[in-house]
């Protein structure tokens, strides 16, 4: 089968800085996949390359098996929505939607109709006179949607599109995006760094770092198994302790404490364990640990209020553990220097490369 | 006094905060006074007493007399001669306006693309001709176009027959394009500089070929710099004098030395005065164009 996007060892050199580096990745059609890192991990680099305004050092790409490297972006079948929107401010919103279309030589009334369907669907029919400066951030975002999809693309690239909105905004105009990609069933290649967005939109999410792909997997694989300790730790909170692998399922905490982890295979070379605040329950050390689970006790060191949950600070002989307690009706609370019990299910822990 | 009380206080004299603006208003205009009565004493006075001079009468000896006013100058715009001349000045600062421009968008675009460091150099290249006077510039090309000069010897070397470019139009030309080049250079290069380059992306990636996105977006985009460099250089060559008396010919007159002819030579204030307000209404006209297109400042 051939993939929508795919790229094979491909790096990007500025001079002496290293941006991409032996990047190999593959995207199924239809497929909502998005690149996540740092600033400066690369994925932008990658996208712009898979644009056309980068030609990569090394290697190849193709675009539904064509190979695309070195083509320039008016010959590739894929359209950019940019994080600053990029509309052209001379134009009208009509105007501006109507320029791929234009400058593809389609006839005029086709034009015309394609334009105001691309419109109805963003709900802007009624500003297509107006000039962008006149459209709120949220109304240009959806201007510069419509301007790349009227073209029908094979493939749609965003580069941070919600960046700038402010944030009910950018959560409802999440929804909108992953609502608007299964409806026109095109490829969607979504850059961000933004976690959250990336979780709750994609289908896969690939994750960079200095010019890396680091692991690729759906949501759940990319937040609760993490095979790095990059990835585990970019993806939310995550309390990260030093591990050994023991025995069969055992890992050893400092040296000391024996736990259990079913993930922990004999041979892995592993050395972190990985638990996420959430996974964690908070017991008064008069209380008993449910059975088959792994417990440390500890001291609470501080209590933070956030609203939907508390978050306390555990010193435990292994180290400080981060811990998440959902706010609900009964919940008890542990002030700090009080002795406690932090245990989680084995299942909940993952163990990751350094 | 509490803060309460001192709210309090503001509001029962609302005249307070008009007053505050008045004084900052007041101390705004203290900035500007010192240009103001300076345009006021050379540029305003003057031009006052030019308009008022285009009425008076030429008396027989060639004296001015400020009496009997009549629109005697302004008839004498309309002879063949004169309409000639202003003919002539408009299409050689119109021709010289387009070279400019021909020249330095490729150069200033050339130039706004470049590293910073670089860009920095060639914005110091362009503005190396200031540092020597324009008289001297001007005369070192009457050398370098006349019969002894480089290109009358490239010319014979080659065997061809002489060009003789000294004291034409051509000449004029030459010489305004080469004193006026930086003044559209500089805009241009402003304005492209600013240009946001994720437009040319935008309009690549919407299928645009190199030059229809220049075309489409890059063009319309910097056309302030086109406007105000177009005008820094018309503005200047219409009325040009120095250029033309030292390269033109005595045959071709040109709007500026005819001006000076008439002060001079001729003796007629008044035709002289006219001409001026010519000269004056077209730079107007061109500036109202450019307020018209709504290009901004550079």
């Amino acid at each position: 089968m051939t993939y929508a996007v795919e790229l094979r060892g491909v790096s990007k050199r500025f001079g002496e800085v290293v941006a991409v580096e032996s990047l190999d990745l593959a995207i199924d059609d239809g497929e909502f996949f998005s690149l996540l890192g740092p600033s400066g991990c690369g994925k932008t680099t990658t996208l712009r390359m898979i644009a056309g305004f980068e030609y990569p050092t090394e290697g190849s790409l193709a675009i539904h098996g064509t190979e695309m490297a070195l083509q320039p972006p008016n010959q590739r079948p894929v359209n950019t929505v940019f994080q600053s929107y990029a509309l052209f401010p001379h134009m009208t919103i009509a105007e501006n939607v109507g320029f791929g279309l234009l400058m593809q030589k389609v006839a005029k009334s086709e034009i015309s109709t394609r334009v105001d369907r691309a419109l109805d669907m963003v709900q802007l029919s009624q500003r297509k006179g107006a000039t962008p400066d006149k459209l709120s951030g949220g109304q240009q975002q959806r201007v510069a949607l419509a301007r790349a999809l009227v073209n029908e693309p094979e493939v749609l690239l965003l580069d941070e599109p919600l960046g700038a909105l402010d944030l009910k905004l950018r959560q409802q105009m999440q929804i909108e995006l992953k609502e608007l990609q299964e409806r026109v069933g095109i490829t969607f290649v979504y850059v961000t760094h933004d976690q959250e967005e990336a979780l709750t939109m994609s289908d896969r999410i690939g994750v960079m770092s200095d010019g890396r792909l680091l692991q690729v997997g759906d949501a759940t694989e990319i937040y609760e198994r993490p095979t790095s300790r990059f990835v585990a730790d970019f993806i939310g909170d995550i309390n990260l302790l030093p591990a050994a692998i023991t025995g069969p399922g055992v890992v050893t905490l400092a040296g000391t404490t024996p736990v259990s982890a079913p993930s922990a295979v004999a041979g892995n070379a592993a050395n972190w364990l990985a638990l996420r605040p959430e996974q964690l329950h908070l017991i008064r050390h008069d209380e008993i640990v449910p059975d088959d689970r792994n417990s440390i006790s500890g001291t609470v060191n501080n209590r933070v209020y956030f609203g939907d949950s508390y978050y306390y600070v555990v010193a435990t002989p292994v180290g400080a553990l981060d811990v998440r307690q959902e706010n609900r009706p009964g919940l008890a609370l542990h002030d700090p220097g009080t002795s406690v019990h932090v245990w989680w299910h084995p299942d909940a822990a993952a163990m990751v490369l350094e | 006094m509490t803060s309460e009380q001192r709210t309090a206080a503001l509001i029962a004299e609302p005249g307070l905060e008009a007053a505050a603006t008045a004084a900052d208003r007041k101390r705004g205009l203290l900035l500007a006074l010192p240009a103001y009565v300076y345009l006021l004493l050379f540029f305003v006075l003057p031009f006052l007493i030019v308009f008022v001079y285009s009425f008076a009468t030429r008396s027989a000896t060639g004296a001015t007399r400020l009496s009997d006013w009549n629109l005697l100058a302004y008839q004498k715009l309309f002879d063949s001669l004169v309409v000639q001349i202003v003919w002539r000045s408009f299409w050689i600062a119109s021709l010289t306006t387009i070279i400019c421009l021909v020249m330095a968008y490729p150069f200033a675009y050339y130039i706004a693309t470049r590293r910073p460091a670089v860009r920095n150099v060639l914005l110091v290249l362009v503005m190396i001709p200031f540092w020597s006077n324009f008289l001297i510039r001007t005369y070192a090309w009457r050398f370098i176009l006349g019969t002894d000069g480089p290109i009358a010897t490239l010319t014979d070397a080659l065997g061809m027959e002489p060009v003789r470019l000294l004291f034409t139009n051509a000449a004029v030309m030459i010489g305004l394009v080469y004193g006026f080049l930086p003044f559209m250079v500089l805009p241009l290069y402003a304005a492209i500089e600013r240009l946001d380059w994720s437009l040319v992306e935008a309009a690549r990636d919407l299928y645009a070929s190199g030059w229809s996105a220049f075309r489409k977006v890059t063009l319309p985009l910097t056309r302030s710099g086109i406007i105000a460099g177009s005008l820094l250089v018309f503005v200047p060559s219409f009325g040009a004098y120095v250029t033309p008396a030292i390269l033109g010919g005595s045959k071709d007159l040109l709007l500026g030395s005819y001006i000076v002819t008439q002060f001079q030579q001729a003796r007629n204030w008044p035709f002289g005065s006219a001409l001026s307000i010519v000269v004056m209404v077209f730079m107007l006209a061109a500036l109202m164009i450019r307020a018209r297109t709504g290009a901004e400042e550079v």
